[in-house]
């Protein structure tokens, strides 16, 4: 099979900018992978491409690279898929990251955010349990499969508008420990990680879900660490008012009122309830501003039931 | 071709134009919408972060009132068609979790035996009314107008929740603009996230992501943008002048629910698809396409 690969080439040192090359390919085998493809080309045309990869059976988290506009793993991306999906293979290194040569980046701030969220466990003081209970293997929701091939980091929507952001892949790694039963700084971490930066500032896109190769799903690791702060009581962040104003919305009413949700969320920081003033006004004057109060939906009944059950059950 | 009809929340607060063009399209088309009046919220993935068996709960009820009529489904929002779609797989592949949903809703008699489907307007348009079809009933050709598709996160991820488009390679809107006549623009922010949901929370970070797509559509020379979401369109419609101000430039964009675009074509009047609503004037874009033919 005859393939069209374009790989993304860049040296900081002597190139202006990056730049795609061609190369045209006699793939041998339809099972051959993008990273065999990457071996061939440095072996046979260009000893010069640099990337990374060690495993070559998506285990170790070294080749995640973005193939045809989307995070993968070059070891685990067959070159036949692409070539049926695009016609041709485009290959670029990671987004959001510093490029050191071609494909190769910089991975010394996703370390540091990973270091950052405390990635081991600080045991309770009294340590009778020792061995992880088998029951709690489930409990993780998978973020123990995470390779740390930042592919999600790549991919996540608030990393890029907010270099700051934890990101996906250390909020995963950081529900693992929340998670776990023997962790005695629990709330601590909980607390840590509703701060700048943290759990409240994902913007659920899914995007990390998409792109993860070993299905940790980042996102709902996310999700879970917020229903832990709220279930610890840390509900004084915007984020948690976000949750908390919107589900006695829907209970009372049984669907959401856009107009008393922002001035809940703000209520009572009167700076905040004076930004949102004009934009309410010119929303009023286009007929976009719902009526204050709705009529709850028939059968509100039920929901406001469904509601208060849960409420006592806690 | 009948649906129980799911507004969602939007349509009926601050997107009234949204359900307006979207009942008077499927009526044009031959779509039978009957409208789900007592539905409760999806809860637009907020509840599930509150509680996630109470918001599995809710939907199920939404899904049992759909079941009880023998209909599928069918939602003009795509955040609504994300988290339905999300809830009602987890309903129909986890028995576990529908026995215990089933078990909430028991007091009032009420009970989701996992049959229902949940589509999409646009999916109806593409997959049950056909592009054909369409083709044939556009009155007022939308060529010359180029349009940018924003699809919104929650109508092409998590894609094994959803399953028409790939999720990062889309088709379904660029084909549906190109049956109406209108120009495509393809551009690298069309699959990605408008900001919405963190707009009451961190409204730079929401205005970057706004803005970053609508700035990247009009360099590419949009006339208007069209999206699916009505959340999508807040953020683009009703945030734009301060993503604008926030990037230091006069965005200008007009943005399009998917029912009004579509509704333009078909002959629909400016003031039967509500477009005065808008925060952005659609002026611009209007001036860019013929009157409508008879
Ligand atoms: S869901 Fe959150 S963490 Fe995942 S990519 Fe989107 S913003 Fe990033
Ligand atoms: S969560 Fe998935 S995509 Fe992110 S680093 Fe871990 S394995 Fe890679
Ligand atoms: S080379 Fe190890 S994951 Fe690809």
């Amino acid at each position: 099979m005859r393939a069209t690969v374009q790989v993304q080439k860049f040296n900081p040192e002597t190139d202006a900018a990056p730049r795609l090359r061609e190369y045209q390919l006699d793939v041998a085998w339809r099972g051959n992978t993008v990273l065999d493809a990457l071996f061939q080309i440095k072996h046979e045309l260009d000893g010069s491409l640099t990337f990374r990869a060690s495993c070559r059976s998506a285990i170790c988290g070294s080749c995640p690279m973005v193939i045809n506009g989307r995070e993968r793993l070059a070891c685990q991306t067959l070159v036949a898929d692409e070539i049926d999906r695009c016609g041709r293979i485009e290959v670029r290194p990671l987004r959001q990251m510093r490029v050191i040569k071609d494909l190769a980046v910089e991975l010394d701030p996703f370390w540091g955010k990973v270091r950052a969220i405390t990635p081991y466990l600080t045991p309770k003081p009294n340590r009778d349990a020792v061995a992880l209970p088998q029951d709690v293997e489930g409990g993780f929701h998978n973020v123990d499969a995470c390779i740390m091939c930042g592919a999600c980091v790549s991919a996540c929507s608030s990393l890029e508008v907010s270099p700051g952001f934890l990101g996906p892949a250390a909020l995963a790694k950081a529900y693992r420990f929340v998670a776990d039963p023997r962790e005695g700084r629990t709330r601590d971490r909980l607390e840590s990680l509703g701060g700048e930066h943290g759990i409240w500032d994902c913007v659920r896109c899914n995007f990390c879900v998409e792109v993860c190769p070993k299905d940790v799903k980042p996102m709902e690791a996310i999700i879970r660490l917020r229903r832990e702060a709220l279930r610890e009581g840390l509900t004084d962040h915007p984020g948690a008012r976000h949750i908390t104003t919107f589900m006695a919305i829907v209970r009372r009413e049984g669907r959401l009122n856009e107009a008393r949700m922002p001035v809940a969320m703000v209520w009572p920081n009167l700076r905040r309830m004076l930004a949102i003033v004009p934009l309410g006004i010119r929303m009023f004057l286009k007929g976009k501003v719902p009526a204050w109060f709705h009529r709850p939906i028939p059968g509100i009944r039920e929901i406001r039931r469904l509601f208060d059950a849960r409420e006592t059950s806690k | 071709m009948k649906y129980a009809f799911y507004t969602g929340c939007a349509a009926k607060g601050a997107c009234p134009e949204l359900y307006q063009s979207a009942v008077k399209v499927a009526k044009l088309l031959g779509i039978e919408l009957d409208e789900m009046t007592s539905a409760a919220c999806c809860g637009a993935g907020v509840v599930r972060e509150g509680d996630a068996d109470l918001s599995l709960a809710i939907n199920a009820r939404t899904f049992a009132q759909a079941e009880a009529k023998g209909l599928p489904v069918l939602t003009i929002c795509g955040t609504c068609q994300g988290v339905l779609a999300n809830a009602n797989k987890t309903l129909k592949e986890d028995p576990a979790a529908r026995d215990r949903v089933n078990a909430m809703l028991a007091p009032d008699g009420i009970a989701y035996r996992g049959t229902v489907d949940v589509k999409h307007f646009l999916w109806v348009l593409i997959q049950d009314v056909g592009l054909s079809k369409l083709r044939q009933a556009v009155k007022r050709s939308l060529a010359g107008l180029r349009v940018a598709p924003f699809y919104g996160c929650y109508i092409l991820r998590p894609s094994k929740d959803l399953g028409l488009d790939d999720p990062n390679n889309p088709t379904s809107l660029e084909e549906l603009i190109t049956a109406l006549g209108g120009e495509r623009i393809d551009y690298s922010g069309r699959i990605k996230c408008c900001g919405f949901p963190l707009v009451l929370e961190n409204e730079p970070m929401a205005l970057a992501m706004g803005g970053n797509a609508t700035a990247e559509a009009k360099g590419e020379g949009a006339d208007c943008m069209v999206t699916p979401c009505p959340l999508c369109h807040m953020s683009l419609d009703i945030y734009q002048e301060r993503a604008g101000r926030q990037r230091g430039e006069r965005l200008d964009m007009p943005v399009f629910h998917l029912p009004q675009l579509v509704g333009l074509a078909l002959g629909l009047s400016e003031q039967d698809l509500g477009l005065s609503r808008h925060m952005v004037p659609v002026t611009k874009a209007m001036g860019k396409i013929a009157s409508p033919t008879s």
